[in-house]
């Protein structure tokens, strides 16, 4: 069978572990990933890493449509789990890819996939170290699952959720809801002409330009994925046991995105996004902090939202635009647009 | 003048006119978690009370009609769903379960897309679930009629829509029932017109006010109920000229008129409403999904610590529930009024007050 034919689709065959996954993975995945020669992969990856610490994180990925506005599972797989070891201020350095493909998926579009994967862990300087793949019946999986590991060294300073304080400032790097609002336009082809597209972007030069303006004065960084700002904020909140302010004036959403949220029913604060994180930063540096995210390309609508105290513990509040206040709670499942 | 120097000074005036205490019943789900969100009863005096009414589409969607969609989906249909019935616990499930157990659910934003469903899957059924309420059903009317025109055949609805004025009507002739005034529904009145709560204020005296769903409009909407109540006096005000008017939208009642009858309907807590439900004329009889499944009888449930029936009549407020936010969360529904975006209970849980 001629691979390069782009009518081709990928079959179980692929996953026997015979001669057709070695013509797959050496024609197909590895030019595409930088690898080499599928005649001298190893069974595990040796990995040279000075720090003392590492970071270690896992994520799949199962994002409907595989192509969005602004990205795709491909870099969306690099970008996620790139950023969750950014998040503990660790520099990315290696990722594992596991591939399960449901067979019938066009090779044309594993192609697509994997040269957007290549393409993002070179953006992102991190190392595809190692990699598995399986193909399963159809219905078994939808189109493609893409699960990543990522490693990353760890510097001086280790931000962590619980180590948020009374009194820290918190900041985003950015407007809120466009990746999951980006996704959902897609994936239901919703008459909404809305030009939204997905954030989905790597955290990690952004972070290293945070901690360099402050270092120790950044207590906790969260990526805002699923469950967006809401579940994002309350998680850090319940670890730390302390409580948050935010003042929903301050929180940026592109009004897009804020009309498609009411026009579904759905709160931009609890939709995911892929290229967001919040800061809780000790409140003498916060201006600092800010200033060197705003100075990243990824964080130019930086701005402060709101502020941590003692009490009441592991609660969000929310300073409504007409001056009340509410609670803001944990997205509790599935988002499901309304009836009317 | 902007929206929170508005709304301050809608607090003062309102504060100014010392109004006795009232309790006004929001009918419209929309408006529950309007003024849930705005924390708009921190604005109000003590002695305005809100009761949430029976304005939720899903929340009032009796058992046996959940039961019925249930057995339809676990007898193979492609059920295609507005997106708040999928978590909603019937005596058999919820949709979410029978999609976890094989049945074919599709979450639809529009209609006309359970038409496409229907198009490109010939060999099998597609069934349209029909729950809302006037807002709702010009569109499904319009995608009624087109399927009995053009097809597909494989296409059929479950109308289990309804109409409000009646169950309004319903709740003011309850002799339990202590409601003072109507903010009426903003959606449905945009169809239904203004002219559609006139019964309510003449022959029950109820002072009736509509209200759009931003905060200064519901605001402006309890002043104006205010005035009425204190005034001793009762009539339909429209606070939201911008969307209202005296007599709807003739297009989209003669759309429903076209496709749909009125017919008894069963609303949960609120029992059988005569010519409250909409089903289909005669000669759309053959798309209706009832006529082309054995269904067996609705399992009777015991509703457990659940009062979904009371909240929606206004009888009691969510947190009166012992399962409130304990046994029943958003997370973890007992009862509709915790799924359902538009449900009391899930507004009095998501936005609780501080």
């Amino acid at each position: 069978m001629d691979i390069s034919d782009s009518s081709q689709t990928v079959t179980l065959g692929h996953g026997s572990g015979g001669a057709m996954m070695q013509q797959l993975i050496t024609e197909q995945l590895l030019p595409a990933l930088g690898g080499q020669s599928a005649e001298g992969l190893e069974d595990a990856a040796i990995l040279d890493i000075p720090a003392a610490s590492i970071a270690f994180s896992t994520d799949s990925f199962t994002v409907q449509p595989l192509f969005f506005p602004g990205g795709d599972i491909g870099s969306l797989a690099v970008h996620g789990t790139v950023n969750d070891v950014a998040m503990r201020g660790a520099r990315p350095r290696y990722l594992s890819l596991g591939l399960i493909i449901e067979e019938g998926l066009p090779l044309d579009t594993l192609r697509r996939i994997v040269e957007s994967i290549g393409q993002a862990a070179r953006d992102c300087d991190v190392i595809i170290a190692s990699g598995d793949t399986k193909v399963v019946g159809r219905g078994a999986a939808d189109s493609i699952f893409i699960n990543t590991a990522g490693i990353g060294e760890c510097g001086d300073h280790t931000p962590s959720v619980t180590a948020a304080r009374p009194g820290d400032t918190v900041l985003v790097n950015g407007t809120l809801g466009d990746h999951g609002v980006a996704v959902m336009i897609a994936r239901e082809d919703l008459q909404i002409s809305a030009a939204v597209e997905s954030d989905t972007a790597p955290l990690h030069t952004l972070v290293a330009a945070m901690l360099e303006a402050s270092g120790e004065a950044v207590h906790t960084l969260r990526d805002l994925t699923r469950g967006g700002l809401a579940a994002g904020v309350n998680e850090i909140a319940s670890a730390a046991g302390v409580g948050i302010t935010l003042e929903a004036v301050a929180i940026p959403v592109r009004p897009e995105v804020g009309g498609a949220c009411e026009i579904l029913g759905l709160s931009p604060y609890a939709v995911a996004n892929e290229g967001k994180l919040v800061a809780i930063v000790a409140p003498e540096a916060a201006e600092a902090v800010l200033a060197a995210m705003r100075a990243h390309p990824l964080g130019q609508d930086a701005c402060v939202i709101g502020e941590v105290s003692a009490e009441p513990v592991a609660t969000v509040r929310l300073h409504t635009p007409i001056g009340t206040t509410r609670i803001l709670e944990l997205p509790a499942g599935e988002l499901l647009p309304r009836i009317c | 003048m902007s929206t929170i120097a508005r709304c301050r000074e809608l607090a003062a005036t309102i504060a100014a006119a010392k109004p006795p205490p009232m309790t006004i019943m929001e009918v419209c789900g929309t408006h529950s978690h309007a003024i849930a969100r705005y924390g708009l009863k921190q604005l109000l005096p003590d002695e305005v009370r809100f009761v949430s009414g029976p304005g939720c589409p899903v929340c009032v969607t009796a058992d046996s009609d959940l039961d019925a969609i249930v057995q339809i989906a676990a007898q193979g249909a492609i059920i295609a769903t507005f997106g708040d019935m999928v978590r909603v616990p019937g005596p058999r499930g919820s949709l979410a379960e029978a999609r976890a157990a094989g049945a074919d659910i599709r979450v639809l934003y529009s209609p006309l897309q359970a038409l496409q469903l229907a198009r490109e899957n010939p060999a099998r059924q597609v069934v349209l679930v029909g729950i809302g309420f006037e807002t709702t059903v010009p569109s499904i009317a319009v995608t009624v009629s087109e399927a009995a025109q053009r097809g597909p055949d494989n296409f059929s609805i479950y109308s289990a829509h309804k109409v409000v004025p009646p169950a309004m009507k319903a709740l003011v002739e309850d002799p339990e029932a202590q409601i003072d005034a109507f903010l009426c529904p903003g959606h449905v009145s945009t169809i239904i017109g203004a002219s559609a709560y006139e019964f309510l204020a003449g022959d029950y005296e109820i002072p009736c006010a509509i209200g759009g769903f931003g905060p200064t409009d519901i605001m402006e909407a309890v002043f104006a109920l205010i005035g009425q109540v204190k005034g001793a006096t009762a009539y339909v005000e429209n606070c939201y000229t911008r969307a209202v008017q005296y007599e709807g939208n003739t297009l989209a009642q003669s759309q429903i008129a076209e496709v749909f009858a009125p017919a008894d309907a069963e609303w949960r807590g609120l029992g059988v409403i005569p010519a409250s439900g909409l089903h289909l004329r005669e000669e759309y009889s053959h798309l209706d999904a009832e006529s082309r499944y054995e269904l067996e009888a609705a399992i009777e449930r015991d509703p457990g610590p659940c009062i979904c029936g009371d909240v929606l009549q206004g009888k009691a407020l969510p947190a009166e529930c012992p399962a409130f936010g304990t046994r029943c969360t958003p997370a973890s529904p007992i009862g509709p009024c915790m799924v359902s975006s538009e449900g009391s209970c899930a507004a009095a849980f998501k936005y609780q007050e501080i």
